[in-house]
């Protein structure tokens, strides 16, 4: 009885010297459901390395990096230079994964395909587009019937990478909603009902006569939500999928080597408009080189593997272009 | 010399509005005041295992009095940033605007009193009814499974409340309830505007189906509380069942009820869930019921998890502060009210 603490310590001490690297992170909820994926294929291939992920949310990915409770955070947001400088420490921010905004909408009468001008978007969400049959909508739309709906707007009312990328295309087709609102997780919404959450912003939109809303378009292919077209910077009404949301990125022409950059109303004939990255935080000073090594080598695997597991949870997968350059970027952090 | 007193006393007993019977004054011997009060009478001899116990149990006392303790010095600590930039305007001016940076929780407190109103004029007169129905005028055999069922109400999670306001609620008041108010009530200016479904209204109508249980039970007790002298003293002048009811019952109990409308309130005030997903989350101010609203409670569930700035960060628990406050105001007057008006039931009904 008297050995057993011994015994228990000696236990404890073979066990551990097994070398387990646990990485924590945590971050943003929009790829949680791709990063889980990865995160337990990773540890099936290199059975010494764990990493946990906690969906906090961006903000909070943010906070606990700066805290420094976390190993690495992931943000919807591209972190600007002074929230970079709040931070404390260096870091950089790559992207991971592509994805789209989509307006989903119920007009009663109507099952078809919307085209949304990128004016008409604006002037909805501001709140001096008021009817369905109003002549900006009409005219992008000449063969459907459209009725003489109130529209009612839903937007999100938890802070989101949604809104901000919703927020960020609209700042960019609209000076009145850029100098008026501005784009954020979070912000003053000049009209509209709030749910919390897609699921809430759906469920009002579907429930709701005349409503229009955005949501995520991985929610909106699961959930067979109905949803419109959107005019890109080209001209082409483009309707959002895996594949235009990749083109989107791809019509890049310089990617900046801190990858911020936003890809809303991005050029090129079949990009649609309303696409973004999703960052991983990566701090580029280690005190545990095991620990660096390790996020290293998730961070390699995620461009190669990684991307090919991407497409079946509806997430599009990053262009050649910007992998060939993270990779790089990679190469320099050794 | 003794009937007499009695007689004088007891012809002072016909006053109906005193609940409390005046008996003749006792003299009791006075205890010999030799230890400080404070000490505890202890009993039988003591081992090392009790003064250990003693010391356990005192922490684990203290321990929830510091917890209370830490949680206001927190929320004051992390709030510090809004309080020292905006001081009382704070909570008076109606921008809510974390882009620009500039915060004010008005429309917040605003949503938060109308809602908890609406919901107290719905649930007070329902509350009590239902109390006096099953107190008073409830067959015996029923009142079990009536009290159950009120109970179980207040069992269940706020979500499904919020789930069952979604899909059925908001849908009743959309495309019945709120056409109906707006004809015929329209021009008192609260049912105007498009019928969303949901909105201050049906946030208050949800508000008002929580709180009954609360309201109902603690009414029921309070009433249990009254003598059943009052009751057949009304009952003896002549009063007829109702007004046995109000005047016996009710008038006597009013306290304790106040306390339990208080107390209804205190769980309205604080009400997240159910709240945010059928007000709309609009920080707006309209005179009409239909309108989206914001509470306190809603706002701090949506927007903390994602904010990215410190102010805006301070800005929501400066609201959780005053949310705290008032809770634990409105929760302590509550408790006060009601233990004065138990104050004269049996020592194994009080509990």
């Amino acid at each position: 009885m008297r050995r057993l603490p011994a015994f228990a310590f000696l236990i404890a001490a073979v066990t551990t010297s097994s070398a387990q690297i646990n990485l924590n992170a945590a971050g943003a909820t929009f790829p949680y459901p791709i990063y889980s994926k990865w995160f337990s294929e990773f540890h099936k291939a290199h059975a010494d390395i764990q990493i946990n992920y906690q969906s906090i949310g961006s903000g909070g990915g943010i906070q606990q990096l700066k805290a420094g409770t976390v190993d690495f955070g992931a943000s919807d947001m591209p972190l600007d230079d002074e929230k970079l400088k709040d931070m404390g420490k260096p870091i950089i921010q790559l992207p991971t994964v592509m994805g789209s905004v989509v307006p989903a909408y119920n007009v009663p009468g109507v099952s078809g395909e919307i085209k949304f001008t990128p004016e008409a978007l604006a002037e909805i969400f501001l709140g001096h587009l008021k009817k369905w049959n109003d002549k900006a909508l009409t005219d992008a739309n000449p063969a459907m019937n459209l009725p003489g709906q109130d529209i009612v707007v839903v937007h999100r009312s938890d802070g989101s990478g949604t809104t901000f990328v919703w927020t960020d295309y609209l700042s960019k087709v609209s000076p009145e909603w850029k100098s008026s609102v501005g784009s954020n997780t979070s912000v003053k919404w000049p009209t509209g009902i709030g749910g919390k959450g897609n699921e809430q912003v759906a469920g009002l939109v579907r429930q709701q006569p005349g409503a229009i809303g955005y949501v995520e378009l991985i929610y909106a292919l699961q959930n067979n939500i109905t949803f419109g077209s959107v005019k890109n910077a080209a001209g082409n009404f483009v309707k959002a999928s895996l594949q235009s949301t990749s083109a989107a990125a791809a019509s890049v022409k310089d990617m900046p080597d801190d990858f911020r950059i936003s890809v809303t109303n991005a050029a090129g004939k079949n990009s649609y408009p309303i696409a973004s990255f999703t960052y991983l935080l990566i701090p580029t000073q280690w005190q545990d080189q095991a620990k660096k090594n390790a996020i290293l080598s998730f961070l390699q695997w995620m461009l190669d593997e990684g991307q090919s597991m991407v497409e079946q949870l509806n997430y599009a997968p990053l262009p050649k272009q910007v992998v060939r350059k993270e990779k790089d970027k990679l190469k320099s952090l050794q | 010399m003794w009937a007499a007193e009695i007689a004088t006393q007891r012809s002072m007993e016909t006053d109906l509005t005193n609940p409390q019977p005046t008996l003749p004054k006792l003299e009791l011997p006075v205890r010999a005041r030799s230890k400080p009060t404070w000490t505890a009478e202890r009993q039988g001899s003591r081992l090392q295992a009790d003064n250990v116990f003693e010391s356990l149990i005192l922490l684990g006392a203290l321990s929830l009095v510091a917890i209370v303790g830490l949680i206001v010095f927190e929320l004051i600590h992390n709030s510090l940033p809004t309080l020292m930039k905006f001081g009382w305007h704070f909570f008076f001016s109606n921008t809510w605007d974390p882009v620009g940076g500039d915060f004010g929780a008005w429309a917040f407190v605003y949503g938060t009193l109308v809602s908890s109103l609406i919901a107290l004029v719905i649930s007070v007169p329902l509350g009590i009814a239902v109390a006096v129905f099953i107190n008073e005028l409830c067959p015996r055999s029923l009142r079990r499974s009536f009290s159950f069922a009120v109970e179980l109400l207040a069992a269940i999670p706020s979500v499904i409340f919020g789930l069952w306001g979604i899909f059925v609620l908001a849908p009743l008041l959309r495309s019945y309830v709120e056409p109906f108010l707006a004809e015929y009530f329209g021009w008192t200016g609260l049912f105007s505007g498009p019928a969303y479904g949901i909105g201050m209204l049906a946030a208050g109508m949800i508000l008002a189906i929580m709180i009954v249980p609360i309201i109902c039970s603690i009414s029921r007790e309070v009433m249990l509380a009254v003598p059943q002298q009052q009751r057949e003293g009304v009952l003896a002048l002549g009063a007829t069942q109702w007004e046995m009811i109000r005047i016996g019952v009710l008038r006597n109990a009013r306290t304790g009820i106040l306390g339990a409308i208080i107390l209804g309130l205190g769980r309205a005030l604080g009400e997240t869930m159910a709240v945010t997903m059928l007000i709309g989350n609009s920080p707006d101010i309209a005179k009409s019921l239909f309108a989206p609203g914001y509470t306190m409670a809603s706002v701090i569930a949506n927007e903390l998890n994602e904010a990215m700035t410190s102010l805006h960060r301070s800005a929501l628990i400066e609201i959780g502060l005053a949310l705290f406050i008032v809770t634990l105001i409105v929760n302590a007057c509550a408790r006060l009210l009601i233990w004065t008006s138990k104050r004269g039931m049996p020592a194994r009904m009080r509990a």
